[in-house]
């Protein structure tokens, strides 16, 4: 029996019910006090034994940072890898063994800086792994320098004089590379956090889901204005639905005639011109144009939810397809062939 | 009739523009005569750029055939044969002509403007400057465009097929069988049959021309050379090499995994993988070098045989994550066919520099084993053992060929994969009876058990940070740290104690001076020793394909000889390595030409050495 989730898809399912206890291994978790990290490694633990797979066939692969410490703290396989390339090695892993939930945990400066080739070649191959990339706007394990998402004019450790480094938007980045599955939430919101990371390891190809993560040391306090169930600067995407936000609904994006975005007060909208979400429309334009409404500055207002949810066949998928093991008697004969060739000639005794 | 004379040894070497198909025919050349049965060895010679501005000297391709009626080591130094097809080959190549040797040129492109390009104020098949040689120049385009005429080709496509026709007088000059030239021509042009049978009408064209010209005095054989009885074939070292890793993988019944990027001149592996999908092959051209190597290993910790191959700049990148595979001591085989650097240095030349690289190149005590072949064939041999000593000792291991290797031929016994013993990868099924599964604990040979992802009850993490002896923890602890060090230094030179006695070749057995070699210096230098032993002079030979560990009875070898020469086209970095280790004066022996040491060189300087004078000065490289 496999799972039937396509994400999943020929991952065997568990032969008993397992809980949270399966997947929390002996090591001590150890991050700071207060560290969003414990909430998505809480949510983690807490799907993982909704999903019905075999521990054993979940592999878990991060990259260099205080979030891809996670591997050691879930009883399940882990790789803790290097610096930035996570995304390659789960590449490598997942080609081989469609047998395997494959999760990538990674960090702004993991996934964004160091590797941010693998991270998108990874979403433009599609290949099926789920990437969590905790995005805390600072380098938090190196101590506090800035990272690729701080906003401009941060001031940290490496720019005393303020950051003048333009900042990425991963969700911007990871449509403009061709992701079929972009999304982002937030780790003060467990029920959301949950219901996101539930999609994205359903959905078969690479799924990224940028998590805001607040790191109460160097970075405390970087998405006080999205926390909270009311937070009136949270855009929440539902696919079908308008997409309002604000208190109690007092602003509603609207498209302007040339199809660009623009935030309007709820009772000023034009009914016609809302924008009604679409996560599986084929364009990602109007996905990139809500990922454009995320302040690029210090946090007041950004949208979470699913932006984008397609349909594209897997690189891994499409890679077995072409390819033909043998049976194991019949392999040796192939390959005794293959050496063999066509022109060969014979030295007599 | 040309009356018909023996010969035991030939050397041709074919030379024109980037376009004029040379590769293409010293290829058809040499498989003519792989199918009479004499020893050959070839070496192209060709420019990184894809087309080259045309009748420049940097534009010129070459293909050199060396074959025999003998085992022969080398493809040769000097030609006695050289095609040119315009003056820029001529110019290129008229340096490395000994004296008498034959030139045979096409004189159709010995035009005013390109002997003026290259150079030439006159021009040289006509002005004298050839005395020294035997010069048959012919408008070879202009007969193969005669020859063709039937077929309605424009003139620039009837033009191209003027190699056909020189292979087809070289074919009938050397008494070559025809046979598997017209079958290769029906095979490679099958869609375009006018193209086909404008070769062929060339082909057969250039070979009558031999036959009822009668400018050749005479015509050559070489008879075929006594070679153990077996099947064999032809190979490249870059197509031995992909056959040798999939060799292993079967043997092993692991699935082959190759992670790789394109690069000169490693890229042909990457090729002949991609072609094997049928046998199971899993390619991934990575986005990156880094990426690759590390798709490798993601492969290889799910439980494939994870490969990745390159050259020198692509192994300076995938270092870090060799480091990650010696930590996590997962099985992991990464292929460097070196070429000359530094940098992009000559992408399309040959040299041994990388063998620091491999031995000492990454971060922090990161021992692995390093293995490099010594023939085209043997690359298949070394890769199968790569496989096994990476699934016997859970380790990366560096497999080292070069430019000349990857692309040079031989003949090759078809080895039979009935003969090659199995490889048990050995990974663990089952939890342990008592206790905790322990990922960092040994056996005998310090190897540790693999379990891959998928195994119930054996769901462990690795990881880079250092980890504890037994459960592979995480591990700050000083003690812990001093003994993981040495222990995966110890593991790693106790490879040394499976290998077999070294094989130090000295028929005489009076030799004072014992020559060193690695790697693709094999050809030349057993080349050059036997030529030294037949001027009556003992010389030992040793050759060391195991670089790291070094083999244990090394030392005792090096210590028994009054001088130890070490031959390198690097300037000397295992010389280093042994008078590092053996405090034994090994002195060395440098090239750095982007070409394979000449064994007529060699051969001299041996002798000079060996009758006791220093050694000869030729830093400048000539």
């Amino acid at each position: 029996m496999t799972a039937t989730a396509p994400g999943l898809a020929g991952v065997p399912l568990a032969l008993t019910p397992l809980n949270r206890k399966d997947f929390t291994s002996d090591q001590e978790v150890r991050w700071c006090p207060g560290c969003g990290d414990y909430a998505v490694l809480a949510a983690f633990q807490g799907l993982m034994p909704q999903l019905g797979i075999r521990r054993e066939n979940t592999v878990i692969i991060s990259g260099i940072g205080c979030s891809s410490r996670f591997p050691y703290y879930v009883d399940s396989y882990g790789m803790h890898s290097i610096h930035g390339r996570a995304p390659a090695i789960a590449t490598g892993v997942a080609t081989s063994r469609p047998d395997l939930a494959v999760w990538v945990i990674t960090g702004d400066g993991d996934a964004l800086s160091i590797g941010g080739n693998h991270l998108i070649h990874a979403l433009r191959r599609n290949v099926n792994i789920t990437i969590l990339l905790f995005n805390n706007r600072i380098y938090g394990l190196t101590k506090g320098q800035y990272s690729p998402t701080s906003e401009l004019g941060k001031v940290t450790k490496s720019t005393p004089l303020g950051s003048v480094d333009h900042p990425f938007n991963p969700i911007s980045l990871a449509l403009g590379a061709e992701a079929s599955f972009v999304a982002r939430t937030i780790d003060s919101d467990r029920a959301h956090l949950t219901q996101v990371l539930t999609a994205a390891v359903a959905h078969r190809g690479a799924a990224l889901v940028e998590i805001y993560q607040n790191c109460p040391i160097f970075n405390d306090d970087a998405f006080i204005d999205l926390k909270g169930p009311k937070a009136p600067g949270v855009i929440r995407l539902v696919h079908g639905e308008p997409v309002t936000f604000g208190t109690e609904g007092s602003k509603s994006v609207v498209r302007r005639s040339d199809g660009s975005l623009e935030v309007v007060d709820s009772v000023d909208a034009d009914p016609l011109q809302l924008l009604v979400h679409d996560a599986h429309a084929d364009d990602p334009s109007l996905a990139f144009a809500l990922s454009r409404l995320t302040d690029t500055g210090f946090l007041q207002q950004s949208p979470i939810g699913i932006f984008r949810e397609v349909e594209r066949p897997s690189f891994d998928d499409q890679i077995r397809a072409q390819i033909t093991m043998p049976e194991p008697d019949e392999r040796m004969t192939a390959l005794q062939g293959l050496l063999n060739g066509s022109d060969t000639w014979t030295v007599k005794a | 009739m040309s009356e018909v004379r023996s010969v035991d040894r030939v050397v041709i070497r074919f030379a024109g523009d980037s376009g004029d198909g040379m590769q293409l025919t010293g290829d058809r050349f040499t498989s003519d005569s792989a199918q009479l049965g004499n020893d050959f060895s070839t070496l192209p010679n060709f420019p990184a750029e894809i087309r080259a501005p045309a009748g420049t000297v940097a534009g010129v391709s070459s293909f050199q055939v060396h074959f025999a009626d003998f085992d022969i080591r080398t493809p040769g130094d000097r030609p006695d044969v050289l095609v040119v097809m315009n003056p820029a080959a001529l110019k290129a190549n008229l340096s490395d002509l000994p004296r008498g040797a034959v030139i045979l040129a096409d004189t159709a492109d010995f035009t005013n403007r390109n002997l003026a390009k290259v150079g030439y104020s006159g021009n040289p098949l006509e002005d004298g400057t050839l005395e020294a040689y035997e010069v048959h120049a012919f408008d070879l385009t202009g007969l193969a465009v005669a020859a063709v005429s039937a077929f309605g080709l424009g003139r620039k496509d009837s033009a191209r097929t003027k190699n056909m026709f020189a292979l087809g007088l070289l074919t009938w000059l050397y008494s070559r069988p025809e046979q598997g030239t017209l079958d290769f021509l029906a095979r490679k042009f099958a869609r375009s049959p006018q193209i086909r049978d404008a070769n062929i009408a060339s082909f057969k064209a250039g070979f009558a021309f031999g036959e009822t010209t009668e400018v050749f005095t005479a015509r050559y054989q070489i008879a075929p050379a006594p070679m153990p009885a077996g099947t064999y074939r032809q190979i490249t070292g870059n197509t031995a090499l992909a056959y040798g890793l999939m060799a292993g993988a079967a043997k092993a019944d692991l699935q082959l995994f190759l992670g790789a990027y394109p690069i000169t001149p490693a890229s042909d592996v990457l090729h002949i993988l991609s072609r094997a999908k049928d046998h199971g092959v899993i390619t991934l051209q990575a986005e990156d070098e880094i990426a690759a190597v590390g798709a490798a290993l993601g492969a290889s910790y799910a439980g494939a045989l994870g490969v990745t191959s390159t050259s020198g700049p692509g192994m300076a990148l995938k270092m870090e994550t060799i480091s990650l595979a010696v930590m996590l001591e997962l099985p992991l085989i990464i292929c460097d066919v070196q070429r000359a650097g530094p940098a992009t240095g000559m992408p399309t030349k040959t040299e041994q520099a990388d063998l620091f690289q491999a031995v000492y190149g990454r971060h922090g005590e990161a021992p692995l084993p390093v293995i490099a072949a010594q023939s085209p064939g043997d690359c298949f041999d070394t890769a199968v053992e790569a496989v096994r000593i990476a699934l016997t000792y859970r380790t990366p291991v560096i497999l080292l060929s070069d430019g000349y290797l990857a692309n040079g031929a031989e003949p090759w016994e078809v080895p039979k994969l009935a003969d090659i013993a199995p490889i048990d990868p050995g990974f663990v099924t089952e939890p342990p009876t008592e206790g905790a599964f322990l990922p960092y604990s040994r056996d005998g040979k310090l190897a540790r058990p693999l379990a891959v992802p998928g195994t119930p009850g054996l769901e462990h993490r690795i990881g880079g940070i250092e980890k504890a002896a037994g459960t592979g923890n995480v591990s700050y602890d000083p003690d812990n740290h001093e003994y993981m060090v040495r222990l995966r230094q110890a593991k790693i030179d106790g490879i040394a104690d499976s290998l077999p006695a070294l094989h130090v070749e000295d028929p005489s057995g009076h030799a004072k001076v014992l020559v060193v070699g690695w790697g693709s210096t094999f050809g030349p230098i057993s080349a050059a020793a036997r030529r030294v032993r037949l001027s009556g002079r003992p010389v030992a030979t040793v050759h060391i394909r195991h670089l790291n560990p070094l083999p244990s009875d090394l030392g005792s070898i090096l210590r028994a000889y009054d001088r130890v020469i070490v031959p390198e086209m690097n300037l000397g970095q295992l010389a280093t390595m042994l008078r590092a280790k053996y405090l034994v004066d090994c002195e060395s022996y440098s090239r750095v030409r982007g070409l394979p040491i000449s064994l007529s060189e060699l051969a001299e300087d041996l002798i000079t050495i060996i009758d006791g004078k220093p050694m000869p000065d030729r830093k400048d490289g000539r």
